[in-house]
């Protein structure tokens, strides 16, 4: 078996569902005869054509726009934003259009747009972002963030095959820093709007998710060992629809519970978890439900800076000492 | 690729009984409206109400320059073009008024309504984002080998729009089968064709993108016709992109509600001089492409499918308030109900 990594899984996924599926096509900046800045549609123009594989101008609304229409159709468009952040140049066409469209339209869009996300990577404001929470409010989208090879894999494979447009946010920082195992010739498909339990534990849940899910491990990995405290860890792998479920599950094993995100506080997804939290699981709580999110300043680019600003792991092993005491 | 105004052409190849017929398309279109007007003051149009007033031919025209096939996508002001696309009297009903049965269920508003099979795909507000829709839907079209033709409207309004732009300038350098059509009708709401464009003409902006353009007199349908007949044909044959540019006149405000306190005096009188049924009558009169009694006939037709549409939906209910959660997904099949109208129910057990 080889190893692969997170970003050969994603490629990997893409690759098979364009063999398995002659409606799928790609449209993006850069995309063919570059293969993407990451690489991750590398070979793909040599293999399936300049029709299926579509190098377009800088336009974001036009790459989502012409998706849809697409989709509309009956083909399986992927769109790649070079970098998430510029998801934002079509957010008009995502959430004025391609979200309403089943609704008010009866018109299906399956489509997905995908892009490297995330920070911790010297990017600086416009090269590490977390969208998120941005189109959660968004009623017609569905939002994966994959955190392990298998579900990178598995979860693209299933955004593809969606009946709805999914967001697809991959995570720049474990592109090549995370490595997996993945048979050859297994069908890995990650189910849509189903959480994962990381870690297993009994004092305290992380609920989280992207490249979070490494660095609450990693907490839960040295409470354990200092403190003998158990941890577990949920990763959350879709935002929309949440995994109430599974989210309801933890907080009746453990009554203690952090919601960690990578992106800003204010506004951030853990309000609306907690919200649910609040309203789910009151009373098997046995101390507030904390966040550990980005300060709510734009992602600087020096390491000094952009440290400070994002949760790193001894941020989760401080706020969930705190919460095991109160 | 020069950009030169068509002339006025004769019939251009265009049968009687096809003049006849634009004739009464563009006769259903404003008598549609007229027929919406009163419903509107009576308050059964429960939203707002757009007027195409003067513009019917470039609607209309446009539209028939396409095949079974074709794709459209209209502007507010194409309630012409839909008709034309298949899109019927009793629909636009029932869309106004909000009724069960009307295409979108009570979900959308006015001609925001589509049917791909018979080819219309409806807009949505902001304006220009159905220009890359329209392209993908081309797009499409090219990816399966079919030789069919996407057709998108803007106004002079929405080429001001970053979505225009990335729209055609996607669809030019694919060379995609689509036509943009411009109704250039002097005002985008309030504002003014000068306030959007340095530009000398609308039309100008083709050969920036690299595509083929047409100019013609949005108010004579035949040159409505036959320009948008060249561009259909171009992107038929493989040719790409044309934008057309329809001169024409918006005579009534944006919406009912907007009382053109912008417009100079006497603006409005001169296009009505301008209208674009009268003069199609007159052609046909002159030239002797229809009798009175088709023309009487055609008439009595009009009020005829509106009389039967609009008894058929009057009484017709609302949607029923159960199905505003639904088909938000494929799966889920509905939205749950929130938790403050459910304990409104009798408690359980």
């Amino acid at each position: 078996m080889a190893e692969t990594t997170y970003l050969e899984a994603i490629r990997q996924g893409l690759w098979e569902e364009l063999e398995r599926d002659e409606r799928v096509f790609l449209l993006g900046e850069d995309i063919g005869a570059l293969g993407g800045p990451f690489r991750v549609t590398e070979g793909m123009l040599e293999r399936f054509g300049a029709g299926r594989v579509i190098d377009t101008p800088i336009s974001e609304q036009a790459i989502i726009g012409a998706a849809a229409g697409a989709a509309h159709m009956g083909l399986r468009p992927v769109c790649e934003m070079q970098f998430i952040d510029f998801i934002a140049c079509g957010y008009d066409m995502l959430t004025n259009y391609v979200a309403t469209a089943r609704y008010r339209a009866g018109l299906p869009t399956p489509m997905v747009v995908r892009g490297p996300s995330g920070g911790y990577v010297r990017g600086g404001p416009f090269h590490s972002q977390n969208p998120e929470a941005a189109f959660l409010h968004t009623p017609g989208l569905k939002i994966v963030c994959p955190a392990t090879v298998r579900d990178a894999k598995g979860l693209i494979k299933a955004a593809i095959r969606d009946e709805d447009p999914v967001l697809f946010f991959e995570h720049k920082y474990l592109y090549r820093r995370i490595k997996e195992d993945l048979p050859a010739g297994e069908e890995i498909l990650t189910p849509i709007g189903r959480a994962r339990v990381a870690r297993a534990g009994a004092d305290l849940t992380i609920v989280t998710w992207s490249a979070m899910v490494w660095k609450a491990l990693e907490a839960a990995e040295r409470l354990a060992a200092v403190d003998g405290l158990s941890v577990e860890v949920l990763d959350l792998r879709t935002l929309l629809p949440l995994d109430d479920e599974a989210i309801v599950a933890s907080v009746r094993k453990t009554s203690r519970v952090l919601v960690a995100h990578e992106d800003t506080r204010t506004g951030g997804v853990a309000g609306e978890i907690i919200a649910r939290i609040n309203e789910l699981a009151f009373e098997w709580l046995d101390a507030p439900v904390r966040r550990v999110a980005a300060h709510d300043v734009p992602l600087p680019y020096a390491p000094t800076l952009e440290d400070t600003v994002l949760p790193q792991t001894e941020d989760l092993i401080t706020a969930s000492r705190w919460l095991a005491s109160y | 690729m020069t950009v030169a105004p068509r002339a006025t052409p004769p019939p251009a190849g265009l049968t009687g009984l096809q003049l006849l017929d634009l004739y009464y398309w563009m006769r259903l279109t404003r008598s549609l409206e007229e027929r919406l007007v009163g419903l509107h003051r009576q308050g059964k149009v429960v939203g707002g109400l757009f007027r195409s007033l003067g513009q019917e031919a470039d609607a209309v025209g446009s539209a028939y320059a396409l095949e079974p096939g074709d794709i459209l996508s209209p502007l507010i002001r194409n309630l012409g073009s839909m008709l034309v696309k298949g899109a019927t009297p009793l629909e636009v009903f029932r869309q106004y008024m909000a009724k069960a049965e009307s295409p979108t269920a009570g979900r959308e508003l006015n001609i925001h309504f589509n049917d791909l099979a018979r080819g219309f795909l409806g807009q949505v507000s902001p304006l220009g984002a159905m220009v890359p829709v329209m392209a993908g839907i081309a797009l499409s079209f090219r990816m399966t080998g079919q030789r069919r033709v996407g057709l998108v409207y803007v106004g002079d309004g929405a080429m001001s729009t970053g979505a225009f732009h990335e729209g055609i300038n996607f669809a030019a350098v694919q060379r995609l089968p689509l036509v943009v059509v411009c109704e250039n009708n002097g005002y985008a709401y309030s504002t003014p064709a000068r306030l959007q464009t340095a530009a000398a003409r609308l039309v100008d902006k083709a050969p920036g993108y690299g595509i083929a353009a047409e100019r013609a007199d949005g108010n004579d349908v035949v040159a409505t016709w036959e320009a948008t007949k060249a561009a259909v044909d171009r992107a038929r044959a493989g040719d790409g992109v044309t934008l057309v540019e329809l001169v024409t006149y918006r005579r009534k405000g944006h919406a009912e509600h907007d009382d053109q306190r912008y417009v100079p005096a006497g603006e409005i009188e001169a296009w009505e001089r301008n209208d674009p049924i009268d003069r199609h009558l007159a052609r046909l009169r002159a030239e002797g492409w229809a009798t009175e009694p088709e023309l009487a006939a055609t008439d009595a037709r009009v009020a005829r499918e509106l009389d039967e549409a609009l008894a058929r939906c009057l009484e017709e209910p609302f949607p029923d308030p159960g199905t505003a959660l639904t088909g938000v997904y494929a799966d889920p099949a509905a939205a749950p109900l929130e938790w403050y109208r459910r304990i409104a129910e009798p408690p359980r057990g």
